[in-house]
């Protein structure tokens, strides 16, 4: 059906499902979603690996289900990656401008990036991504291109995602162990920042939160560039986990009220209400106080947004978010979530929407499909510029230049 | 030395506090030597061993002897029993230096026959005297032996429940100071140090008059509630990043890393001492970072200028936990000496005096000695009675009892919140 060549594959491996997205590269270099696979998730938690067979299972099901639907064959994906084990941070890197017409050359660029990437990491660590964020020329700030501008020094600040190389290794060894090729692997926040945010909302600062099955990554974008990044290893788990344990159900059954009857507050409408749970067979077999219910998960839910509030002050990050907060993950569509997300942070909150890409547009405008979108968006950016510079080398200048492959 | 009459209050340093410093054993008397000098004059201190070439070496003015009269020259052996009974006949003597303190430092190292037998018996005479008394104890390395590492443990608790606070630094943790080639001499003077930094950041806490005051009574706030571990740090730099270097080497200092849970902390007590040239922007900077770690405990902040302070910025921070389980790992029942008055502001009155260990016969002491039995303690039978309660640390943590617990500033973001928070259902 269409070029090999144009086909992108975006592959996340969540704590609760594993979901494939498929996309092609039209004519015209537009991304359009052709194909969509899922399966639930087996082997992972918080993010993380915990056995592979189940695992390797569930990402073939959720592969096998894309290639059906978008009728392609698979060969390679960007794979997404979290867990608690990510960190990020910011790193500068300078470089002296030795030529006697002080001209900012490729070269120049180039050197003074891998200046910004030698970290001094521990050795067990790699880097996931290294994103790049503004150019200072001789302590002018805020330059995205200084490529043709005079300068005796030119430096640049990257944002460096790094985690544990071996836990990294087992989600990139399942997915190979189905003779799938793993083209790169992209921090699983930053993927769903590039399917939720426009141009603008990066440029006046906005704050992702994926709130994930068992993990929940948030990024912080201002003036066009990533200003911070993290990873909490709670999420959607914990709260059906609370329930579980506060309410004293199975765990199954937990998930299943946080499902049906959850929400992020407790409204006064629902004090002393209850809710009656039913057998199989329809007859009633317990009964759940709502009260309950609603606190325990808000005080989870709550807990989860000041941890992340507590991060970005301490990261100096909050003063960025202007444009507001926008959440997505399969939590998110936990009713009044954005109501609280709102109490926390102060500023407008709403459910992100995967706006900026076409094809199978109802089927995934979903929150939970972000992750896996924006692998798909990170994918093509990548071929964009493999392609642009396969043919001339400058011309280089949209704005997802900012990403490069990882060193 | 012999028996001397008891002392007059020595001439002790500082306007209003008194304080006397106990170094007891061979690592006791080793963390005075580092101690004494600059700073904390030498008639503070008193040293306690059964051995008297150590004595006689040691700098402090009063020495104890133990094992004088009929067992003069015997050892301990290493059994904190004949540590005890050895101390009998001094008790006395160091009830009569106590009297009139403030505070009494006691300093050993836990696990051998004098530091874990003398200690818990003279903190109890000092506290019986009516001072706060803090230990500032060793344990011991692991390769040392699960024996004197169960005396340690015993005593430990014992002094838990007499003490007003702990600072117990074990051995094992100063191996991440140390590599392959730090000799043994090296590492026992790097131990010693910490032990003594902590003394004197506490001594510096009291002794220095204040700007932004810490009053005695703060200290004893922070200590007396607890009757537990605390943890502690000093750290000190000079130059213009004074701030920055002081707070990383207060937040990786050996102690607080290890026995430091930022969450659980019930209180913090931060002093800052500095030379004339202290900036505000400094204080700030210290105190939010402190805070910041600290969000749930009660904070305490002090800032004094020394004038021999000059360009160098010394802090000292002391945290102390939340323990529940405190009074159960505590063995022996203790005095309720938590209600005397001694530890507020006012002057004291020494009417709460508990009854003393009965006076020993030799006969009686032979007897102790003879059997490897616990001593039955005195003061027993006034030990209140109290409502025993179970524990709730069964908090199950369902599908993530397998899985790497995701920790966050100590807390276990495991544990549903709701129980974390305490929140009841009505």
């Amino acid at each position: 059906m269409s070029d090999p060549d144009n086909i992108i594959v975006g592959l996340e491996i969540g704590t609760s499902k594993v979901c494939a997205v498929v996309g092609d590269i039209g004519g015209e270099g537009a991304l359009n979603i052709v194909g969509l696979g899922q399966a639930r998730s087996g082997g992972v938690r918080k993010g993380e690996i915990v056995d592979a067979s189940l695992a390797e299972e569930a990402v073939r099901q959720a592969i096998v289900e894309a290639e059906q639907m978008a009728d392609v064959e698979i060969r390679s994906v960007y794979l997404g990656v979290t867990g608690g084990h990510l960190r990020g941070f910011n790193n500068r890197g300078v470089h002296p401008i030795v030529s006697a017409d002080r001209e900012i050359t490729e070269q120049d660029v180039k050197d003074v990036i891998k200046n910004a990437k030698a970290i001094n990491l521990p050795a067990q660590n790699h880097v996931v991504c290294a994103i790049r964020q503004h150019f200072t020329v001789d302590d002018q700030s805020g330059i995205t291109n200084p490529v043709g501008m005079l300068g005796a020094r030119v430096e640049v600040d990257v944002h460096v995602v790094h985690g544990n190389l071996n836990r990294l290794q087992n989600a990139i060894r399942t997915v190979k162990g189905l003779q799938v090729e793993v083209e790169d692997i992209v921090f699983n926040g930053l993927a769903s920042a590039l399917a939720l945010l426009s141009n603008e909302q990066k440029e006046l600062g906005s704050l992702i939160i994926d709130i994930g099955g068992g993990t929940t990554e948030y990024v912080v974008y201002a003036n066009g560039i990533i200003k911070h990044t993290g990873v909490l290893a709670v999420g959607g788990d914990h709260v059906s986990n609370d329930l579980a344990y506060g309410l004293k159900l199975r765990l199954s059954r937990a998930e299943q009220v946080k499902i049906e009857h959850g929400a992020s507050l407790l409204e006064d409408s629902a004090r002393g209400l209850t809710v009656t749970l039913n057998t199989e067979l329809a007859t009633p077999s317990k009964t759940l106080n709502l009260e309950h219910l609603r606190m325990i998960m808000s005080v989870r839910l709550e807990e989860i947004f000041q941890l992340i509030l507590q991060d970005l002050e301490q990261a100096d990050a909050l003063k960025y978010v202007r444009a507001g907060v926008f959440l997505c993950g399969g939590c998110a569509r936990t009713p009044l979530l954005a109501q609280l997300a709102e109490r926390v942070f102060q500023v407008p909150v709403s459910i992100g929407k995967t706006n900026s890409i076409s094809g199978l547009k109802s089927a995934l405008d979903q929150p939970e499909f972000a992750t896996a979108i924006g692998l798909v968006k990170f994918g093509s950016f990548q071929q964009r510029r493999r392609s642009a510079r396969a043919s001339i080398k400058q011309g280089l200048k949209d704005t997802f230049g900012q990403f490069f492959k990882r060193g | 030395m012999n028996e001397t009459p008891p002392l007059p209050p020595p001439g002790a340093t500082a306007p209003g506090l008194k304080i006397r410093i106990f170094g007891i054993g061979n690592a006791g008397l080793n963390v005075l030597a580092q101690l004494s000098g600059a700073e904390i004059p030498l008639d503070v201190f008193t040293a306690v061993d059964v051995d008297g070439e150590s004595l006689n070496r040691a700098t402090a003015p009063e020495r104890i002897q133990l094992g004088t009269g009929p067992f003069k020259g015997m050892g301990t052996g290493g059994d904190p029993e004949r540590g005890r009974a050895l101390v009998e006949d001094q008790v006395e003597r160091a009830r009569a230096l106590c009297h009139g303190q403030d505070v009494v430092f006691l300093v050993a190292g836990l696990g051998g026959g004098v530091g874990s037998g003398v200690t818990p018996i003279l903190a109890r005479a000092a506290k019986e005297s009516g001072a706060l008394v803090l230990c500032f104890v060793f344990s011991p390395f692991l390769c040392e032996g699960t024996r004197r590492q169960r005396f340690a443990r015993e005593s430990l608790a014992e002094l838990k429940g007499i003490a007003d606070g702990v600072v117990c630094l074990p051995n094992q943790h100063v191996f991440k100071l140390i590599d392959n080639r730090t000799t043994l001499l090296d590492t026992f003077r790097l131990t010693n140090g910490l032990l003594a930094d902590a003394l004197r950041g506490v001594w510096r806490l009291l002794m220095h008059k204040g700007l932004i005051e810490i009053h005695f009574a703060d200290l004893a706030a922070v200590l007396r509630e607890s009757q537990s571990e605390c943890c502690f740090a000093v750290a000190e730099a000079t130059g213009a990043n004074r701030v920055e270097t002081v707070l990383r080497n207060l937040f990786t200092h050996p102690i607080l890393v290890e026995s430091d849970s930022a969450g659980e902390a019930a209180t913090a007590l931060i002093s800052l001492i500095a030379g004339p040239d202290l900036t505000m922007a400094e204080v700030n900077r210290v105190m939010s970072e402190v805070s910041g770690r600290y969000s749930s405990a009660q904070i305490i902040m002090g800032a004094a200028i020394g004038d021999d302070f000059k360009d160098r910025l010394s802090v000292t921070l002391l945290v102390s936990h939340k323990t529940e389980s405190g009074e159960v790992e505590n063995p022996t029942p203790v005095p309720e000496s938590g209600k005397a008055p001694a530890l507020s502001t006012v002057p004291r009155i020494s009417q709460d005096f508990f009854p003393s260990n009965p006076a020993l016969t030799p006969d009686r002491l032979t007897f102790v000695r003879g059997q490897d039995r616990p001593q039955p303690r005195a003061g027993q039978s006034t030990t209140k009675l109290r409502q025993a309660q179970l524990s709730l640390d069964i908090v199950s943590k369902g599908r993530f009892e397998k899985s790497e617990p995701t920790l966050h500033k100590g807390e276990d973001l495991d544990v549903p919140t709701y129980v974390r928070r305490g929140l009841a259902f009505n």
